[in-house]
């Protein structure tokens, strides 16, 4: 037997609402914990019950947590969508299956290895109660598991009594069922197969969490007081998050009275509406959404750019267009983000690439959203958001202070001899603002979506209105200045590859991949936008760069030509956008298609 | 309209209120609306009812949507930040705004292409929130800045300055506001300051929301024969329900109204809304009541004006919440950030 460890995906098929994601979860977390770097990705529907459902755990002790295509173990649960399960398998993979019911032999494939085991039928025996029949099935199949793929068993029996802590009653069965899966896995079973899991410490300090979650711990943290937000795919478990953490973290021990609040607004206009007056009033809000949301939240977009109120945004993206793919993947929103509203009007941007990120990038945001007066739209996705991913751990230094801007208090009004909300003492584009209710008799203005001069006053004098938009460009070359910078690798290759969000997950392994075919790619992850010169620069010294998209149009690539004015020849588009997250097998094939279309030299033919 | 501003002095015989303050100090910028526009007459009223309860002129949010009701709050109390946000989206702005400092007090000037068209979903949920503000619906039956199309609220049969009759059912945000769950429905006429005044006070000074319907003639566009929403129609057609008067807790008694004929209803604050009421069977707290009442009247053609309904211990969005007392933007960064060894607490949950 020719044994890998910790090394393989696993893929459970499943019935959406049969209570699999929670065993499915528990399997994830397992190898996690027995130190194991571990990504997993629900691939669900958009739909309660019913329908099928997909959770895919990658498995990879050298960290490659992207995704990778081919599947080597196939829990298949689900009748319904055997055939495409069966054809997901690599040959010599491994296809589990329930086999009270024996498997169509038209389905049968000579080059894959079949497991089965009579679930249904085991169940019938050990329970009477019809719901633990069907919800054990999950549980049963966790226990073979354990068996087949060498998974310590105390690490799962500890975490079905952790999560039933309090309920006693559900404990036993729980480990009863998973003891009747793991004895017939090793008592009938080849236990245990090719693909195995062993302790290793490859994990160090790191944690299992999704994006959303550290998102909003990092609103939490970031200090801000308003959420408002309606609920969408794959944006809901953000404010939610928000919430439950301020529940137990932000409230009054003596009055038991909250410092924020939460609002499920009546719609995605109502959310960002409610975000903006909280942040003209002086607290730091913030609204989560997706997509659709951002093209309702559109015109108010517009009205903070240029009544220049802080707001932030976090748009966890999903498959467009329109409804699209409720519940894939996509990075589709960026231009649309970034120019949201109509006018000339230009959006702060950040990429958050990990579930770290997200945390920092959610207080990075408040700070600049107060610094520049100006929306910052935070752009996760579906699969950073919603999915757990092995992540540095969250930090925060104590010493740190949130950046509230420009906002003068009644003691520096007092020390102004006329006040100016939109005069630009500084040069930097940014004015001074005051917040309502500060001073007796200055500081007063009115706020406007219409235009106004330097003291807020409505003009439609052109030179004042031009002065104003001119201003506005200057506040945004500040912000190229202080958005996060791009991270960048470059052993001065010839070429690079450009890539922002998620699709850094595959990176190391579709860069891995390709050096084995003798191209070496130096490497700029994009941060924030605008721009920053380091972006410029990088794009500058190649003589290509490769630039990828989670989307269909190379909406990275146009924003990059169109914000620099770049010869667009130079940035070669790699696109990926069926719903699933990009691979590094993806990656590799359309570099090294392009390398190939293009007769470009290769390291190894040089050499060879 | 007047182009001549007045002069910022103080006229030596203008009353002082308990902060030393005159009306004038309670004023805006000039208005820009056509002359006799009845907004104008919403904004003095406001200006009065602010300065009488002796409010620090700056301690207010003043919101409003897009449209020329919408433009008031640069009318009234410039001591105090304005914010003019976008068509129908004021409701959601000023949510914001008094969850972030519950401390201010809040008033929304709107109007009905505002509140009833574009901005019906927001005018609603606001309410149903239970927003501590005072909303103001500027309701003339039309779009003035538009040049004069029917807004929703129009009756159906009302014509327009050239005689086309309005086709549609209007829709009554006072009934709305009833059957939603305000706490406070009102509603008065631009030309009734006497009835306006007292409304406004009252209105401020209630813990929830509180909704006043005002109807103001647009003297471009719909203030001809033909209009149920011009000074005439509006003065042969309101049917008073009561005059109001609003105490403060500390004021004298200076209602000249016949004291046999009021109702006191007693405010959280210790103030008193002292009602005398037209119709001696009125109940001013049976918000099923107030709604039959209301449309029985616009059956018969009527305009029923006063306060509608109130629930003096009505809770706010705050109390629903469970918010702290402190606005939420004065919060110091302490009370904000959990610090670095409860992080290191969820980590660990994790792991």
């Amino acid at each position: 037997m020719n044994v890998t460890y910790n090394d393989f995906v696993i893929r459970f098929a499943n019935v959406n609402g049969s209570g699999s994601a929670s065993a499915n979860g528990m399997f994830a977390k397992a190898l996690f914990r027995m130190g194991v770097p571990v990504a997993a990705r629900n691939i669900f529907p958009s739909n309660i019950q019913g329908l099928p459902t997909w959770f895919e755990v990658r498995v990879n002790e050298q960290g490659y947590l992207g995704r990778r295509e081919g599947v080597d173990v196939m829990v298949a649960m689900n009748a319904e969508t055997y055939a495409e399960d069966i054809a997901a398998l690599k040959p010599g993979g491994y296809l589990f299956h329930d086999n009270s019911k024996p498997l169509p032999a038209s389905l049968k494939r000579s080059d894959i290895r079949e497991i089965g085991m009579p679930i249904a039928t085991l169940l019938l025996t050990e329970f009477t109660d019809l719901k633990q029949r069907s919800l054990f099935k999950n549980i049963v199949y966790l226990g073979a598991l354990s068996a087949l793929l060498n998974i310590e068993f105390d690490v799962i029996t500890g975490m079905v009594a952790k999560q039933y802590k309090g309920k006693d009653d559900l404990i036993q069965p729980n480990i009863h069922a998973l003891e009747l899966g793991r004895r017939y896995a090793l008592d009938y079973l080849d236990s245990p197969i090719e693909h195995q899991v062993r302790r290793t410490d490859a994990n160090g300090d790191r944690i299992l969490i999704d994006g959303n979650t550290a998102a909003g711990l990092g609103a939490l943290y970031g200090g801000a007081t308003v959420c408002a937000w309606y609920p969408i795919t794959p944006s809901t478990s953000m404010a939610e998050a928000f919430e439950r953490y301020a529940n137990g973290l932000r409230v009054d021990r003596k009055t038991e009275r909250r410092k924020f609040a939460v609002i499920q607004a009546e719609d995605e206009l109502s959310a960002i509406g409610i975000v903006i007056g909280a942040a003209w009033n002086g607290a730091r809000a913030f609204t989560a959404t997706s997509g659709p949301g951002v093209s309702l939240m559109s015109e108010f977009l517009g009205l903070a750019y240029f009544a220049e109120i802080p707001a932030v945004l976090f748009d966890i993206q999903r498959a467009g267009p329109s409804t699209g793919m409720p519940t894939r993947t996509q990075q589709s929103d960026l231009l649309g983000a970034a120019y949201a509203s109509h006018g000339d009007t230009r959006h702060v941007l950040l990429f958050p690439s990990t579930p770290k990120e997200c945390f920092d990038f959610a207080a990075e945001a408040l700070d600049l959203a107060d610094r520049l007066q100006t929306p910052v739209i935070v752009m996760s996705d579906l699969d950073l958001g919603m999915n757990d991913s092995v992540s540095e751990p969250l930090a925060w230094d104590d010493a740190r202070r949130y950046d509230r801007g420009k906002v003068l208090d009644a003691a520096a009004l007092d020390g102004i001899e006329r006040f100016g909300r939109y005069l630009d003492v500084d040069g930097d584009g940014i004015g001074y603002r005051t917040l309502p209710g500060t001073h007796p008799s200055k500081g007063a203005f009115f706020t406007r979506g219409t235009s106004r001069d330097e003291f807020a006053a409505y003009t439609e004098n052109p030179d004042a209105y031009q002065r104003n938009m001119e201003r506005l460009q200057r506040k945004w070359a500040t912000a190229a200045t202080l958005v996060p910078e791009a991270e960048i690798q470059s052993d001065g290759r010839k070429a690079g590859i450009l890539y922002y969000g998620t699709s850094a997950a595959p990176m190391q392994e579709a860069l891995d991949l390709l050096r084995e075919d003798g191209v070496r790619l130096d490497r700029i992850r994009v941060r924030g936008f605008p721009f920053g010169a380091e972006v410029y620069e990088f794009i500058d010294r190649h003589a290509m760069v490769f630039v990828v998209d989670q989307n269909r149009d190379g909406q990275m690539r146009t924003l990059l030509v169109n914000e620099g004015d770049l010869n667009p020849a130079k940035l070669i588009s790699l696109r990926y956008y069926a719903g699933l997250s990009i691979s590094a097998d993806e990656i590799h094939r359309q570099v090294l298609d392009h390398y190939k279309a293009q007769k470009l030299p290769r390291l190894k033919e040089v050499g060879a | 309209m007047t182009f001549v501003a007045k002069p910022r002095t103080r006229h030596p015989l203008l009353p002082l209120n308990e902060l030393d303050l005159t009306r004038r100090d309670y004023e805006g910028a000039v208005s820009t609306l056509c002359a006799g526009c009845g907004h104008d007459s919403v904004s003095a009223a406001i200006v009065q009812a602010c300065a009488e309860l002796s409010l620090p002129p700056h301690r207010f949010a003043k919101l409003s949507g897009i449209g020329c009701s919408s433009k008031t709050p640069s009318y009234f109390l410039d001591k105090s930040h304005g914010f003019n946000s976008v068509h129908g989206r004021m409701p959601s702005v000023a949510t914001g705004a008094n969850l972030a400092n519950r401390a201010l007090y809040c008033i929304g000037v709107s109007g009905d292409g505002d509140s009833a068209s574009i901005g019906l979903g927001q005018f609603a949920h606001i309410v149903r929130r239970r927003i501590n503000m005072l909303y103001i619906v500027d309701n003339n039956g039309t779009y003035g800045l538009t040049k004069g199309q029917f807004s929703a609220t129009n009756d159906r049969g009302s014509t327009s300055k050239r005689g086309v009759p309005n086709l549609y059912e209007p829709i009554d945000l006072a009934s709305m506001a009833l059957q939603i769950g305000a706490s406070f429905v009102g509603r008065s006429f631009s030309g009734d300051k006497r009835q306006l005044v007292p409304l406004i006070k009252a209105g401020l000074m209630h813990p929830g929301m509180a909704f006043l319907d005002v109807i103001s003639p647009c003297v471009a566009f719909n203030n001809h024969n033909g209009s149920t929403k011009s000074f005439q129609y509006v003065r042969e057609h309101s049917a008073k329900l009561m005059e109001a008067d609003y105490i403060a807790p500390s004021a004298e008694i200076t209602a000249d109204y016949e004291a046999g004929a009021a109702e006191d209803v007693n405010m959280p604050d210790g103030s008193t809304l002292r009602l005398r009421k037209v119709e001696a069977s009125y109940d001013v707290h049976d918000r099923i009541g107030a709604l039959a009442h209301v449309q029985r009247c616009q059956e018969q053609g009527e305009v029923l004006t006063g306060l509608l309904y109130v629930d003096p211990d009505a809770a706010d969005c705050h109390d629903v919440l469970g918010t702290v007392e402190t606005p939420l933007n004065a919060l110091a960064e302490a009370d904000l950030c959990p610090g670095s060894r409860e992080l290191d607490r969820l980590n660990e949950s994790f792991r």
